[in-house]
């Protein structure tokens, strides 16, 4: 017995090389991945000139307030009407639209899938999911065109609606709603419940920690989306943060003037601000969502 | 409350399964009727198309004084209970409970007043605001009996409410369930597999057997006498011994020729047959009229013990008293007339 008490604890504490190797990989990884922003911040707190004389900086400088106060709050772009704050707005507004959006969508078309007995419904299902073989990059050109034809181009609808279709959410909430028991379906039926009351009273709450994770990963989808904004918005009111990071260096850099690293820089930080908030703050909903079937 | 009529219902799958025979009964009013059978005798199916889950592909169903077969299973007036109890895992105690006034469009202070008698009934006072996860077994039990009384309806639903719980609490659950509906006075359907069940529970019970009913009838009517040789095996635990015989049509059965048994009321049959005897009613004896019997192995069950081994070349059971006294291989058994029960050898039916 002795002997089996005092060998244990020895063993927990015994010195495994295999946890060093697993380390010095991660935090390799990690660097890796931090090393980047940290330039990114050490370099939007040196001004434009210095920027440009000697490239990225390694360390702090003076000028971090103005380079982030200029970048959120002066009127710039070409039109000098649009402000870090507008394009922060419509980055929010392209983001948790283009998130709720594709919920309400995806899980209504799961809804119909799995709970209503229609004919083609599976084969309607497999149409859904191959459309993950046509991401907006193939089809960008049709897509184009559908809404310059209907005179969506520079509004919020035109930026959002045509990214709504979701396989990825539509396949994610059907396998949420097979799993949910049979007899809670009849039980729903049995208290007066019809389809709507069904949804809404039982489905929608049931699915919350599904409808979390599925938010945070289409936020930060929506939040990144780069090549549709740029093609259907021309208007600089419509900017989203990510194409504005672009505008500042790009304007600047055709003209004779330096381009305004450190304020691109600030916006890249701040344009990464809230992607990151959002992971955080919904991050052990995000797991549940994806790992527990909590019924 | 209100009586059931069922009148040639029947279920075919569209794959052309038959699930369910077509089969008549009556379910009288405060009535609790038991369905029992193995698995996949159609004993859930008919009463899914009782609740209006299942449709009926043909016949006529009646609760109280209405044909509900084209009705929703929410204006057909029915509660029921599920084995897996079906709770709303993110609605408190009240609100599982509260749900189906709710959309009936019941006032508030209606709902709050039967949810709060519902409560009390059940003991669950003290656990309104949890939710279903925070509750044991039983209680999760008890809030779906109380999900189905707050409702007041003509008919109970029970399908194998108590197979998730254990075997304790499953007594008294079956004893609380059974009170409840006596005091209640609401007429009931009942399905289970557990023959225990079917037995202290029923006014009557109704046997399936492969989507036909086999019999029905009171507890002790199904336990005296059985109808078939698959309610004789399938009702009684141990199960009553069948031995296959020969009737000559006089006062005798015998068994592989040589031992034979007295018979008490003659039939009107000849020919082999196959003979029932309930391990209960048989006797140790000593004597001559005995018939030998030879003990093979002893289950101790503590008030009684189960003799297993061979009468005549069969295996036989015997539900002897446990008087811890010593047995000899070789017993005599003591097997009185009227224990005889005799079935067709080849349909099983009762002669």
């Amino acid at each position: 017995m002795t002997d089996i008490t005092s060998t244990t604890p020895r063993a927990k504490k015994r010195f495994r090389w295999s946890a060093i190797f697993d380390h010095s990989i991660l935090i390799l990884g990690s660097l890796f991945m931090l090393l980047p922003v940290f330039l990114a911040l050490t370099t939007s707190s040196h001004d434009n000139v210095e920027i440009q004389r000697e490239g990225l900086k390694f360390w702090f400088g003076n000028d971090i307030d103005e380079n982030f106060g200029n970048a959120m709050f002066e009127k710039g772009g070409f039109t000098k009407t649009v402000t870090g704050m507008t394009m922060l707005m419509n980055s929010f507004i392209l983001g948790i639209g283009f998130a709720v959006g594709k919920i309400i969508l995806s899980m209504m078309a799961a809804y119909a899938i799995v709970y209503f007995r229609f004919r083609f419904a599976t084969f309607a299902f497999w149409i859904i999911f191959t459309t993950i073989l046509l991401p907006l990059e193939v089809r960008i050109l049709p897509s184009y065109e559908v809404i310059q034809s209907i005179g969506l181009t520079n509004s919020y609808t035109g930026l959002i609606v045509p990214l709504l279709a979701s396989a990825t959410g539509t396949f994610f909430f059907r396998q949420f709603f097979l799993s949910v028991p049979e007899e809670l379906v009849e039980a729903a039926r049995i208290d007066g419940a019809g389809p709507v009351k069904f949804f809404v009273d039982i489905l929608v709450p049931l699915s919350q920690t599904m409808i979390a994770a599925i938010f945070i990963i289409m936020f930060v989808y929506g939040w990144n989306q780069y090549l549709w904004p740029t093609l259907i918005t021309t208007d600089e009111g419509l900017f989203t943060l990510v194409r504005g990071i672009r505008q500042i260096i790009q304007a600047y850099a055709e003209g004779s003037e330096i381009p305004e690293y450190g304020q691109a820089m600030a916006l890249a930080l701040i344009a990464m601000l809230p992607p990151v908030a959002i992971v955080i703050f919904f991050q052990s909903w995000f797991v549940k969502g994806l790992v527990e079937s909590d019924k | 409350m209100a009586n059931v009529s069922v009148k040639n219902i029947r279920k075919t799958y569209p794959n052309g399964t038959e699930a369910v025979m077509p089969c008549n009964f009556d379910i009288a009013d405060g009535e609790l009727v038991v369905l029992v059978g193995p698995s996949g005798c159609g004993k859930s199916t008919l009463l899914r198309m009782v609740a209006g889950l299942e449709d009926i592909t043909d016949g006529e169903l009646q609760i109280g004084d209405r044909v509900v077969n084209d009705l929703d299973p929410a204006e057909r007036d029915i509660a029921m209970v599920f084995q897996n109890y079906a709770l709303y895992p993110h609605m408190s105690v009240y609100k599982n409970m509260a749900y189906g006034l709710k959309n009936r469009g019941t006032s508030k202070n209606d709902i709050d007043q039967k949810v709060r008698e519902a409560s009390a009934m059940l003991n669950l006072d003290d656990y309104l605001d949890r939710r279903p996860s925070q509750l044991s077994g039983g209680q999760r039990q008890r809030v779906a009996m109380g999900r189905a009384i707050v409702r007041d309806p003509a008919l109970f639903l029970f399908d194998e409410p108590l197979s998730n719980l254990d075997a304790k609490l499953r007594n008294q659950m079956r004893i609380e369930i059974r009170n409840l509906q006596r005091r209640l006075g609401v007429t009931a359907m009942y399905v289970t597999h557990d023959q225990v069940e079917a037995m202290t529970m029923a006014d009557r019970i109704f046997v399936l057997n492969a989507g036909r009913i086999e019999q029905v009838g009171t507890p002790s009517e199904i336990y005296r006498t059985p109808a078939s040789t698959f309610v004789a095996s399938f009702m009684g635990a141990p199960p009553m011994n069948l031995l296959p015989a020969t009737y000559n049509g006089n006062g005798s059965v015998h068994l592989n020729g040589e031992t034979s048994l007295a018979v008490g009321a003659p039939k009107d049959h000849k020919g082999d047959i196959q003979l029932g005897i309930r391990p209960e009613e048989v006797k140790l004896a000593t004597g001559k009229s005995a018939t030998p019997f030879k003990l093979e192995l002893i289950e101790e069950l503590g008030a009684s013990r189960l003799l297993h081994g061979k009468l005549a070349g069969h295996d036989f059971t015997v539900n002897a008293p446990n008087n811890d006294a010593p047995l000899a291989d070789d017993l005599m058994l003591d097997i009185p007339s009227d224990a005889l029960h005799m079935f067709d050898h080849e349909t099983g039916k009762r002669l």
